[in-house]
């Protein structure tokens, strides 16, 4: 579905990612793991088109997806839940959400797709008219992924939801994203929390400085003795 | 500045506190049967004893309210009922008490200066200020109430409109009597008084009363303001001074509104924005029938207005398209020299070097006024018996300029493309990540907001009579960002005050004209330390204090109380 072939990032003269391949399967959920700087979030930024690429390139279902505008890429069916969250903080959830549905012209859909939205978090659906910087850490994470389902996306890619979140809010939001993938949306997870990412992954890629390290099967990662040394502090 | 008293001193002195601030109040009121000043030259004839001047009559209402503020809750919690809890009886006082004092202060200092020397303030200045400084210090005393809930009183449709229609019959006599002040301390004492006012209305919870009533009956709103603009010439009885000064307001505010869009709605900081007001101008003055004007081709002014807005929206897009892909700082840089760029180009444009244009800095005079549908702007008219001159005419136009403006921002700003500007203003990158068109989004703010700003342009060069390049210097555009700022930015209510504010100001102060810049800085200081959000601010920004929570409202405030009940167990919840 997904494929990234030899992509080059660079900020300024520095590269953040060097020259990377990997390619993600129609239904599958494919996590990116690594340290801070490793170019997990630079990689899905290149994805969504926020960053321009130096060399390499991107297909999307059959079609080049790099040197898209990001609103094109949005519109081809790739949604990205962004790092840090970034809602609209100062609007409410309702506006948020309509925001996230911003590429679509069918209201109807868009209304369904909302009522969805606070089916799957009702505590969102219950404060809809509030402002979204009113909320706590983990809410606003249900916020922040729902607005990225808006746009009824093939390919939904989620950076980090797990940060700051305690570990039951942690496991709320890996039930949802495993309800996202039996509903058959495709996706791409970035976490630290390898634990976590790889008892859902189909398959996951290590990535260290830029590169791509190792990659195998969810299930074979977790138990792999590099990866249990360096992400999940196991020896 | 906060005088903090104890808790233990206040409960304990809570009645004699009560006691001193009704005599100050009373005192005040005593004071304007008294002359305030030795000659009738400072302020209005403050001379007689037991003649108050009207200056003297508006001052007595603010002790008057602090009287009654802080009689009424005298009568016991049981008696006031739900009075008790939907009014902030104490706070409000205090706020009276500071205003009144304000208010006597500014007379009295204006007095001193006036006439020279404080010898000149007559027994009756004194007393009110006496009882001022008692009132002051006796409200500092009483316990702070919780916020005034009026706002959330049901009342009935006609009360509501009722409350907007008198607020709007306010505005158009406050209006009307602050123009016609010759003198700036009268001007200074009568606004220092409607501040005074404004603030204790607020406390007391008129306004947010007000809030809901206005949200509950826009469309009455709306048109009731536009039929008090209207009538306004009315009140004027053919004084073309005055008139002159409200159609300046009104081609300034249609310039800030379309400002406002660019800074307020999408969050890019236009330095030069009176560039685009004078490429309109400049259009205008050329394609009219002016003498002086270097085309020698006069379209029908409907024409010429969609040419000078063409025209600014295409300079937009001349330097926004370059420099809307890169954000913040360099914007402002950019758009910062495009102005400056602007009337150097204006300036030169005058046959010398390449062709000639503009007449250089000479301008273009003589520009003959308006003739629409064959009503024309120029002469005076009679109707219903009451002069409507020059000036009043152009006013009428700007304001079914500005009512345009007004329909397409707000339908504008509760569009697709409106939200997608607010997103870009709140978070670019993630506007982006949403699948939002932020360039082109961007590119259409500048080139929309110079289009408005084209349009007044071509207004003004007519009402101007002449058009040269030192009418649009940097100043000015920093005075539109100003109005946008301090009424608050991304509302419409709150540019058309801010505009207002910043452009009556100047004119009723003249003799402050070499500080006023001073005092603009001043202003603006202490505006964006004390309310950074504007005069009227955004109503995303309030969210909080939405309506429909009421039962959670309802919850908080049963905490507050129980919390106060515990706080001061004696006077049973609430402190009077």
């Amino acid at each position: 579905m997904l494929e990234v072939k030899e992509m080059v990032v660079a900020y300024g003269r520095v590269n953040a990612v060097k020259g990377i391949s990997f390619s993600v399967e129609q239904g599958q959920i494919v996590t990116l793991l690594g340290t801070n700087g490793a170019g997990k979030s630079t990689t899905l930024r290149s994805i969504s088109g926020l960053l321009k690429l130096v060399s390499g390139e991107i297909w999307f279902e059959g079609e080049r997806l790099d040197g898209q505008p990001a609103h094109k890429v949005v519109e081809r069916g790739i949604a990205q839940s962004p790092e840090g969250r970034r809602l609209f903080r100062q609007m409410t959830v309702e506006d948020n959400l309509k925001l996230g549905a911003y590429s679509r012209k069918d209201p109807a859909g868009v209304r369904s797709d909302m009522d969805r939205v606070y089916d799957l978090f009702p505590v969102l659906g219950d404060r809809r008219t509030e402002a979204a910087g009113l909320f706590s850490g983990g809410e606003q994470q249900m916020l922040a992924i729902g607005r990225a389902m808006m746009s009824r996306p093939k390919l939904l890619m989620l950076d980090e939801p797990s940060m700051g979140l305690s570990p039951i809010m942690t496991q709320t939001i890996m039930r949802t994203i495993q309800e996202l993938q039996s509903e058959g949306v495709t996706i791409l997870l970035v976490e630290q929390n390898a634990q976590a990412a790889l008892s859902l992954a189909d398959r996951g890629y290590v990535l260290e400085v830029g590169q791509i390290m190792f990659s195998d099967t969810g299930r074979n990662l977790l138990g792999d003795d590099r990866v249990r040394r360096t992400y999940l502090g196991i020896d | 500045m906060r005088v903090v008293i104890p808790d233990e001193l206040k409960i304990r002195f809570r009645y004699p506190a009560r006691a001193l601030g009704i005599t100050g109040g009373v005192l005040m009121l005593v004071s304007i049967l008294l002359p305030w000043a030795y000659a009738p030259e400072a302020l209005d004839d403050m001379t007689f004893y037991g003649a108050p001047s009207p200056l003297q009559l508006f001052f007595a209402v603010l002790p008057l309210l602090l009287i009654l503020l802080l009689a009424i809750p005298l009568v016991g919690k049981q008696r006031l009922g739900k009075g008790a809890k939907v009014v902030a009886w104490n706070t409000t006082a205090k706020t009276a008490s500071i205003m009144s004092l304000i208010v006597v202060a500014v007379a009295v200092a204006a007095i001193a200066i006036g006439l020279g020397g404080l010898v000149n303030v007559d027994p009756g200045g004194w007393l009110a200020l006496v009882g001022g400084i008692m009132a002051v210090a006796a409200t500092l005393f009483l316990p702070d109430s919780p916020e005034p809930t009026l706002y959330r009183v049901k009342s009935p449709k006609w009360l509501q409109i009722l409350g907007i229609v008198v607020l709007m019959a306010l505005l158009l006599f406050g209006a009307a009597y602050i123009l016609g002040f010759e003198d700036a301390d009268d001007f200074l004492m009568f606004a220092a008084f409607v501040v005074g006012m404004v603030m204790v209305l607020r406390q007391f919870g008129v306004f947010g009363w007000l809030g809901i009533a206005a949200a509950a009956n826009n469309r009455i709103l709306v048109l009731s303001a536009f039929v008090v603009a209207f009538a306004f010439p009315f009140t004027q009885n053919g004084s073309d001074a005055n008139m002159s000064v409200a159609s300046q307001v009104l081609i300034f505010a249609a310039t800030a509104l379309g400002l406002n869009i660019v800074v307020g709605l999408v969050g890019l900081l236009d330095l030069g924005y009176i560039a685009f007001l004078g490429a309109g101008a400049f259009t205008a003055a050329v394609l009219s029938e002016s003498a002086f004007a270097t085309i020698k081709w006069s379209p029908p002014f409907i024409v010429t207005v969609l040419i000078a807005g063409t025209v600014a929206s295409l300079l937009g897009l001349l330097i926004g398209a370059p420099t809307l892909r890169v954000s913040g700082d360099y914007l402002a840089i950019v758009t910062l020299a495009f102005g400056e760029i602007f009337r150097i180009t204006m300036n030169n444009l005058d046959g010398n070097d390449g062709p000639n244009l503009t007449n250089g800095s000479n301008g273009i005079p003589g520009i003959p006024d308006l003739n629409l549908f064959g009503f024309d702007f120029g002469k005076a008219h009679v109707i219903l018996g009451i002069d409507i001159g020059r000036f009043a005419n152009y006013y009428w136009l700007m304001l079914v300029v500005i009512a345009l403006i007004i329909v397409v921002f707000t339908n504008l700003n509760h569009s697709r493309i409106g939200r997608g500007w607010v997103a870009i203003r709140e978070d670019e990158l993630a506007a982006e990540a949403m699948g939002v068109n932020t360039f082109a989004l961007k590119l259409l703010a500048f080139a929309g907001g110079a289009f408005l700003a084209g349009v007044a342009g071509s207004v003004k060069a007519h009402y101007d009579v002449s058009v040269t390049p030192d009418q649009y210097v940097f100043l000015e555009s920093a005075f539109l960002l100003a109005a946008v700022v301090l009424g608050g930015m991304g509302t419409v209510m709150g540019v058309l005050v801010g505009a207002t504010i910043l452009k009556l100001l100047p004119e009723k102060l003249r003799f402050f004209s070499d500080y006023r810049l001073l005092l603009f800085g001043l202003l603006m200081v202490i505006m964006m330390r004390f309310r950074p959000e504007g005069i009227v601010p955004d109503e995303r920004r309030q969210l909080e204090f939405h309506d429909t929570d009421e039962e959670l409202a309802e919850e908080v405030e049963e905490e507050l109380t129980s919390h106060h009940a515990h706080l001061y167990p004696e006077a049973g919840g609430f402190v009077l």
